[in-house]
This record gives C-alpha cells, structure tokens and sequence, in this order.
C-alpha cells in the first residue's frame, strides 16, 4: 500500500477510484471523468492535491538561494508578499529536475513540486543551498485542496471563516494569502479560475464535506490530466525531465535572462543551446477524426524526406471539452501547419497548433 | 464489484458472447472491461458485410485513458452494428451487455463457442485483474 492523504477515506466513501501515483493512493474518478472535466469548465470541482510536496525555504538568504536555484527569477516577486512564479528548476546541463510554483510568504518563500519527484528534488534543494544561509523545510502536515471553475471562489468564500472568504475574494491571479492557518491561492492546473489551497490536515475533511454539500464534484487524476492538457500545461516526466531543455518543453517564457549577472543553475548549458538554435519544440496537435493521440506515438514532420524527421507525442487524450483528440509533442522545429502520427499502424494527418487549446471553458483553435 | 452474467460467453480479454433466438451471435465488452476503461470515446467495429474470425483484431473500442483491440468469440459474416454507438459512446459504459453491444456475428461454425470463458471461469479472471 502507498503513502495516502488525509482524505483517503472520504474518497473512497465518495466512490474514488484509487490508483497508485508516486507512490500515493489517489483517487483517479469518482464516475465518469468526462463529467467530472465537464463540472470544472462549466461550474466547480474539487481535487486533492495533497500528495504534493510543499517546502518552505525560510532563512536571511532565501531569496538569493532560489535566485541561483531556479531559472525564473524570484525578484519578480517584488518586495510584498502574495505574488506566485511558475518556474523551472534545471540541473547543470540544462535538463529539467522538476517545474513548481513558487509563493513569495514575506521574508520567506514557498515552493509546491511533484511529488514523484520528491526525493530527488529535496536532496537537489539542500546539495544547492550549501554556503546560503536558509534552511528548507518539508511540510507534509499540510493538505492541499484544488478547487477550480468558473464558480469556485463563491464556493470556498460561502463554506469559510469571514476573514478567509474576503481574503479570496480579493486575491489577483497568480496571487496567495495566508490568513488563519490557511495559504490560499488563485492558482491552478485547469485553466480555469480557482483556488489551491493549503491547510492543517485537520481542516481538510470539512472543508471538502462543506464544499460537497454545494455541489463541488470531487474530481481525480483522471479530470485532471484532461484539463491541463486542454490548458496547454505540462506534466512534469511527460513534456519535460532531466534530459529535455526546456526550451524543448515550450518554458522559454519561465527563464529569466536578465540580470545577466544572475548565474542561475543551468543557465550557462541553456544559453549555449539558446545560441546555436535549439533542434526541437513543444506543439500542440489536432486530430478532429476519430482516434485518439497518445502518448509515445511517433510524429512525422515531412513524410517526403529520405529519413523523415520524427517527433514524439508527450501527451495525448480525448479532449471532453472539444469532442476530438489533442495532443502536445516534441517536434523538429521545422514542423509546418500539419503533419502525420503514427497511430496503431496508420498514418494519421493532425492539425499542429499552438500548445493551449482551451482557456475559461472557451476553445482556443 | 462488478456485474458477470451467467447466460454469456467470455474471453479472457473481456468480450462477451450472447446467442440469440435467430442463431447470430452479439458481442460487446464486459462490465469490468468498461469499468477499467473509464469513459468509452469512439468504438470502431467491423463493418457489415465483413468477416471476423477467432483471434484476429476485430475492431478497436477508445476510451480517454486507452485504446482496446476488440475480439470476436466466434468466426463469421458481421450481419449488424451498433451504430447508436456513433453518436453515444458511453453508452458502452452505462449498459455493457444490453444497449452498449457492438456487432452481431452469423457464425460460419457454432461449436466455436465451446472453447470460451463461462461465467465462473471469466469472474476468476476478472477478480485477479482487480
């Protein structure tokens, strides 16, 4: 048996479908997955992402530390706390050790990773802090709450304390409060507005029972994967890992350059890549045929070349929101607008678009 | 837990088989065979007029999580499919063995059936595969 959450019984009480994922027992559907994505773009669910890893890096030189830690810049932050980053955290070759959210707390900062990554991440995080003054801190006593949709924050602000109700409802995007006991976010993996939550595990049942009662659908892995494939976000050991750049992951936009007298890890292998062109890309694939992309189906990009150049499928689904497959993958940078996949033993046209295809229930395409 | 009925036919890779009143034969997959699926998304069966035979490929059911090769349980001429199934997939998970069938069989030999699961043999495989 696996590590499990403090709701672990509630979702089984709930009829989750429980799956080993690193290591964890977590629910991956509760009944139809498609409706429980259908609940999120339309109203609100719910997902337990308390396997997650938080660690809090506290100390006088936090910021410095995760200024050569991760390839985006933590000063964005600003000086006041609440502001969230999207970052990167390479190895010294440029290869991808893990991607995270980083929240500025006020004179510290805290840092959510994958949990399937844990040991590596937190045994990487302390070898890096060596001569910084901070210490680093796991947080496995808290659980972690998803909640998203277009209704979500009215949920959460209805079953809440007054304090915490106006201080969601007052957050940015990409912002997070602490405010009594709980670390509260406008963040999320659907693309949708919503909240990630952070709490006491003691905390965690009612909340998610409070949240039930006004018809919050708990949702599992499985709703999970679809709506952040139709985002358009990646999955770390699917679009990106310790051989990939993220160049290659469509993360360009996470790695802060300037200063250029920030000597972030892997900034020296990512810039020399950066200069002779980098060989492939991350796109997004349409196929609105029947089939569906999955991941690991090879990517031809010009079918007339001798040796055509291959790509590869990173992740691949049926899209509830659209009714057809999309897919991200790791092409050749010399893609055109279509290009062929080798499903089970055809070859199969798609449409290559950008990565992202739905935004706020709304289709990008 | 889910639902096995006695009156079918089985293979291990969880398609059923029903002999109906006419002597054709209906296949479709099994409870548990939808359940492990998850959501059904498209069901590709052979088309009418063709033919299927034991061990060979007969068509290709897709859910969100994985794609499925579809067995036949007995070799012959496709005389129906469903093709409700076109426009309502999950139909195949809301009722496996009655409106979620795929393609009907006249099987070019009967005694085929004799070599499938029954019942109690396909509940063993499928408890293991839980």
């Amino acid at each position: 048996m696996g590590n499990k959450t403090v709701l672990f019984e509630t979702h089984q009480e709930m009829q989750g479908k429980m799956v080993d994922f690193g290591g964890w027992d977590m629910p991956l559907n509760y009944g139809s997955q498609i409706e429980e994505h259908h609940q999120v773009r339309r109203h609100a669910g719910m997902f337990d992402v308390s396997h997650m890893t938080i660690v809090d890096v506290t100390g006088s030189q936090s910021k410095a530390y995760l200024r050569h830690l991760l390839a985006n810049d933590v000063e964005k932050l600003g000086g006041e706390p609440g502001k969230a980053l999207y970052s990167a955290m390479l190895n010294d070759s440029g290869g991808v050790i893990d991607d995270l959210i980083v929240y500025h707390m006020g004179g510290w900062y805290r840092t959510v990773v994958n949990c399937a990554t844990r040991e590596k991440d937190l045994a990487w995080m302390r070898r890096q802090a060596d001569g910084f003054d901070v210490a680093i801190n796991e947080r496995p006593e808290l659980a972690m709450i998803a909640v998203q949709g277009p209704e979500a924050i009215g949920h959460v602000g209805a079953v809440t304390s007054a304090a915490r109700s106006a201080a969601s409802a007052g957050l940015s995007v990409f912002q997070g409060v602490q405010v009594e006991e709980w670390f509260i976010a406008r963040t999320g993996y659907t693309g949708e507005d919503g909240l990630e939550v952070i709490l006491p595990e003691a905390d965690a049942e009612a909340f998610w029972r409070a949240l039930a009662q006004r018809g919050v659908v708990p949702c599992g892995l499985a709703a999970r994967d679809t709506l952040r494939l139709e985002a358009g976000m990646n999955l770390y050991g699917n679009e990106m890992d310790e051989s990939i750049s993220p160049l290659a992951a469509n993360m360009a936009w996470t790695l802060a350059w300037e200063p250029q007298t920030r000597d972030f890890v892997g900034r020296a292998a990512v810039l020399a890549e950066r200069q002779r062109q980098p060989s492939h890309k991350l796109v997004g694939l349409v196929l609105e045929g029947r089939g569906v992309l999955r991941a690991g189906q090879a990517v031809i990009v010009d079918a007339a070349a001798q040796a055509p150049a291959k790509g590869v499928v990173t992740s691949g689904t049926y899209s509830p929101t659209l009714g057809f497959s999309i897919a991200l993958a790791r092409v050749p940078v010399e893609v055109g607008d279509t290009c062929l996949v080798e499903m089970r033993n055809k070859q199969v046209a798609v449409k290559v678009v950008k990565p992202g295809f739905v935004r706020h229930g709304q289709s990008l395409l | 837990m889910s639902e096995i009925r006695t009156e079918l036919k089985y293979l291990a890779s969880h398609e059923w088989a029903r002999v109906e009143e006419d002597g054709s034969v209906t296949i479709g997959i099994t409870d548990h065979a939808q359940d492990s699926l998850g959501d059904v998304v498209y069901v590709e069966a052979p088309e009418v007029g063709s033919t299927v035979s034991v061990g060979e490929e007969a068509g290709v059911v897709e859910s969100v999580k994985a794609a499925s090769d579809i067995y036949s349980l007995v070799s012959g001429e496709v005389i129906a499919v469903n093709e409700a199934l076109e426009d309502a997939p999950e139909t195949v998970n809301a009722s496996p063995y009655d409106d979620g069938w795929f393609f009907k069989v006249k099987p070019s030999d009967i005694s085929e059936l004799e070599n499938a699961l029954d019942a109690d043999a396909y509940r063993e495989i499928a408890e293991a595969d839980e």
